[in-house]
């Protein structure tokens, strides 16, 4: 028998050590990776193994002066199928179907797909979430989730603006105060297997959201109920391509209301509000929503027409270039350089004061005005006015000023800018500016944002606008009242005369570039009481058809507007005012 | 007076490795905890029972046992008759299996027996142990020799190269008992020094010449960069975050579904993450116990073919438990080999602890004074 000698047993134990130092030299892999690389793997497998789960957090409440609110959220469900988790497919899907109305096909389709989890639907409502809910089916996962809601569906779309799917805003206010209403998401951390799964008693890290806050607006959904009836109507009336209608407190620039018909279903922000074609393309259709949502009122520049002889007159009265007293002599025309430029009445308004000048809203004497003002002070005016910069409104996509350059302002086009053409404002610039002309001078930014409280109704921010200096005297905006006030109750803004209550006014027309196509915008710039305004409301009908004068078409709207408005805002009824209107009738 | 030589000849045959057989319970019965907590997950995704796993393998295990204690029973010179049958039959066994094993993983190792799996390539390295224990106990004068080592390995080159077919990592490890049986038998180092050099060198020029290993090699320098090393390093991960004493038995989070098989070759790293360094340095220790048993055995055994039986055994345990850490911890490339006692896999389970009675029946022909 062969022994195991000696020399064995020393190779065997060689064997034996190379094998144990080898094992040590793992050993020594082992505490390099498990010692000094723990924490790097350590944290990389936990980012594996964790998983964020948003809670989402309620966006913030948009309420008007009344407390209305304008803008709230819905709960709304996402309803979604587990795969895995479906015991009893054929009943998941019979309840699907039934309380979803799709079709049966579509649901088996996804119930019957092999996947984590499969989206069926959202945007359910809370009641049929709760409902699938009831049935108690596994494998069916309802979420709930928020969803911004209108409750007055198309008012003030253009103000308010909408959300998008990420809660963020898009347009109007909801952009504007985007970072007020968002509020924060909150997270749920949790540990889950490689297929997503959350662990059961891994226990959970919690961050609770922090809702958004509630914005208060300066508008009043009944002042923008009234106004949006009116334009409606005068809309349907004249087939207008569209009615704006401003109404604002001139004294410190607040928003009352701000309507932009046709508006928008800002529940459905994405359906057009008229039908179109099926030919029209994704690209075509964006374009078509894009100027849906347009806010005529600030996103679009137009010639203000005679409405603008008001800044006419208050640059000449704080030039001292013109009193009310001076005479004038309009023949139907006046000739500025080489260009014989014509009055709107052919026959001419004859000998007249400057008072009547503006009753008549008679263009030659504001081209003659002008031109004693001269270019570079008009353009001065102009500019301190605040005409050449935007008004600052807290709505996104203001359009500025289009302006001749300075070294431009020939004679003629200083004639022409004197009543109103050949320059272009947006509906906001004209009424912050002749807001200041009224209110006894000074600049006021436009508005309707006024505070920020949250859930609890505890103020978070109030929001101050500054009251520019003065750009023009007291004594000048008094006048600018006497005269506005004079051009209402005798003059071409007689149409919106209410019996009873003072109301000082301008009407416009103004005829859209190009020329040819024989388009008009007609408008009317209105306030109340005359002597202290509390109210102005401007009204600019698009493109009407048949008469167009402002005169004859938004005086009216205004006067309607003004008649629902003026009781509600306290106004008093001037006994005397209609006493004197009377006697006024009774001498016709 | 006369009687003392018969006592303690009886003595003699008394003589068991308690020491050994408990090593290997406590292995197996730690290797069935970590299975079960590593397996359970994976278990009840696929089988929809926590317990599949840890079924199979038990029912292996006591198969195994049965079969150590069968084999420990028997005199183990009954093997020199038998080996050379033991290595035909491995042999034909593993042509079988290229031709009709049940593919799994895109490698057929498997032959199915009925209800049954059977690996043979696991028998295969028993039955090269045996084999060529008996083939050097019958020409130990001439293991001084190159040429018999020459030999003595060309013996194993047809099991080698079938097994290699379509399992090289066990193709390896024959190679590797065959090369440390011939090295405790040769009296001389030289040769084998020459032989590891080329060995060496030749690995080289084969690992750059192949584009597939030369993947598997950058694999292994950067297995974050690959799609292929996700399980490389899902282990460093579950390795990583064991830390010191590790997450507590059952608190693995790579193996829910991020460690792909986490029960097969890469249990070790579930270990860690589990019982941290401390109680992976315990497992390497525990092995490192079961080898020290074993060259115990060896150098007390009563002849050439036991020795050369339990350093064959020793060789193949400690090969197998060195490349799978060096695997699971990225020491070398990947290559699928596993954990003994511990990873999943019934045909290994119970083959070793056949092979561990043959261990323990050369323990009984131990002198108990020299122990």
């Amino acid at each position: 028998m062969h022994r195991y000698k000696t020399f064995n047993r020393k190779k065997s134990m060689i064997v034996f050590l190379a094998i144990l130092f080898v094992m040590l030299f793992l050993v020594g892999r082992l505490v390099y990776l498990m010692v000094f690389c723990s924490e790097y793997y350590g944290t990389k497998a936990e980012d594996l193994h964790e998983r964020e789960r948003d809670i989402k957090a309620a966006r913030g409440k948009i309420i008007d002066a009344t407390g209305t609110v304008l803008a709230a959220n819905k709960t709304v469900c996402t309803i979604s199928v587990i795969h895995n988790q479906i015991e009893d497919p054929e009943a998941v899907i019979a309840a699907l179907v039934k309380e979803l109305g799709i079709s049966e096909e579509k649901v088996r389709a996804r119930v019957e797909k092999v996947s984590s989890i499969e989206r069926i639907k959202a945007n359910v409502d809370k009641e049929t979430g709760e409902r699938i809910r009831a049935y108690g089916l596994s494998g069916i996962k309802v979420d709930e989730d928020y969803k911004r809601y209108y409750p007055f569906d198309s008012l003030a779309s253009k103000v308010l603006g909408f959300t998008g799917g990420d809660n963020q805003g898009i347009i109007g206010l909801e952009v504007k105060y985007d970072e007020y209403l968002q509020g924060k998401n909150g997270k749920i951390l949790t540990l889950t297997d490689a297929r997503g799964v959350e662990i059961e008693n891994a226990g959970e890290t919690r961050l609770d959201p922090i809702d958004g806050n509630n914005l208060h607006i300066s508008l009043d959904y009944n002042i923008q109920m009234y106004a949006q009836q009116a334009a409606s109507k005068a809309l349907k009336q004249k087939q207008a391509d569209s009615v704006s209608v401003i109404v604002m407190n001139p004294k410190n620039g607040e928003m009352m209301a701000m309507v932009n018909v046709p508006e928008f279903n800002l529940n459905e922000p994405f359906t057009l509000n008229y039908e179109v074609p099926e030919t029209v393309t994704e690209e075509e259709k964006q374009n078509l929503l894009n100027q849906m949502w347009r806010n005529q009122c600030i996103n679009d520049t137009y010639e203000p027409g005679s409405t603008f002889k008001i800044i006419t007159t208050a640059a000449a009265l704080e030039e001292g270039v013109v009193s009310l007293e001076d005479s004038f002599f309009c023949p139907g025309y006046i000739t500025v350089e080489d260009r014989r430029i014509r009055c709107h009445k052919r026959t001419g308004h004859g000998a007249e004061d400057f008072v009547h000048g503006i009753m008549n809203s008679c263009n030659p004497v504001f081209i003659d005005v002008g031109l004693r003002i001269g270019a570079e002070n008009f353009y001065e005016y102009f500019s301190s006015f605040g005409l050449l910069k935007k008004t600052g409104i807290d709505l996104p996509g203001e359009a500025a000023t289009i302006m001749h350059a300075k070294e431009n302002i020939g004679l003629v086009e200083l004639a022409t800018m004197s009543f109103g053409q050949s320059f272009q404002i947006t509906p906001v610039q004209l009424v912050s500016t002749v807001s200041a002309f009224i209110n006894g001078g000074n600049r006021v930014t436009p508005h309707f944002g006024v505070a920020v409280k949250d859930n609890e109704g505890n103020t978070v921010e109030t929001f101050s606008y500054e009251t520019g200096n003065a750009i023009v005297g007291t004594e000048t905006s008094e006048k600018i009242r006497y005269l506005l006030e004079k051009v209402v109750s005798e003059g071409g803004g007689s149409k919106a005369k209410i019996a009873g209550y003072s109301i000082g006014g301008k009407t416009a027309t103004s005829q859209t570039l190009p020329r040819s196509a024989n388009k008009y915008i007609s408008s009317f710039l209105g306030f109340a009481p005359a002597d202290d305004p509390k109210v102005l409301v401007l009204v600019v009908i698009n493109n009407p058809q048949g008469i167009y004068y402002g005169g004859t078409i938004a005086a009216p709207v205004a006067k309607e507007i003004f008649e629902d408005i003026l009781p509600y805002l306290g106004v008093e009824y001037d006994e005397e005012a209609a006493r004197e209107a009377e006697t006024e009738l009774a001498e016709y | 007076m006369g009687q003392r030589p018969e006592k303690s000849r009886e003595m003699h045959r008394k003589y068991f490795d308690y020491t050994l057989l408990f090593i290997i319970i406590f292995l197996v019965g730690f290797g069935l905890v970590m299975l079960y907590s590593t397996s359970s997950y994976n278990a009840q995704m696929k089988f929809d029972d926590l317990a599949y796993y840890l079924k199979k393998q038990l029912f292996a295990s006591l198969l195994g046992f049965c079969g150590m204690f069968v084999v420990a029973q028997l005199d183990y010179h009954i093997w020199i008759k038998l080996s050379n049958l033991a290595y035909l039959v491995a042999l034909i066994l593993c042509i079988a299996v290229i031709f009709v094993g049940a593919e799994y993983n895109g490698s057929s190792r498997w032959l199915m027996l009925g209800p049954l799996s059977f690996q043979p390539s696991e028998l295969a390295k028993m039955a090269v142990i045996l084999f060529l224990a008996k083939t050097i106990f019958q020409v130990p004068g001439q293991m001084g020799k190159f040429s018999t080592i020459l030999k003595v390995i060309a013996l194993v080159i047809p099991i080698f190269g079938v097994v290699a077919y379509n399992n090289l990592s066990t193709a390896i490890i024959i190679m590797g008992i065959a090369v440390c049986l011939c090295f405790v038998a040769s009296p001389k180092i030289k040769p084998f020094i020459i032989m590891g050099m080329l060995v060496v060198a030749i690995g080289v020029v084969f690992v750059l010449q192949e584009g597939y290993r030369m993947e598997r090699f950058d694999i292994w320098l950067h297995p974050e960069a690959h799609e292929k090393g996700y399980q490389t390093l899902q282990g460093l991960y579950a390795i990583g975050s064991g830390g010191l004493f590790g997450k507590g038995l059952g608190e693995s989070m790579q193996k829910l579904g991020f460690l792909p098989e986490a029960q097969n070759d890469m249990i070790f790293s579930i270990i860690c993450e589990e019982l941290g360094l401390f109680g992976a340095v315990c497992v390497i220790f525990l092995f490192a116990l079961l080898l020290w048993r074993f060259l115990i055995i060896a150098n007390h055994a009563s002849d050439l073919y036991g020795a050369l039986i339990v350093v064959g055994i020793m060789a193949h345990i400690a090969i197998q438990v060195i490349l799978n850490i060096a695997v699971v911890t990225n020491t070398i490339p990947n290559t699928g080999i596993t954990l003994p006692f511990i990873s999943y896999g019934g045909t290994s389970v119970a083959i070793l602890l056949t092979e561990m009675g043959l261990a323990l029946s050369v323990s009984r022909g131990t002198k108990l004074e020299m122990i």
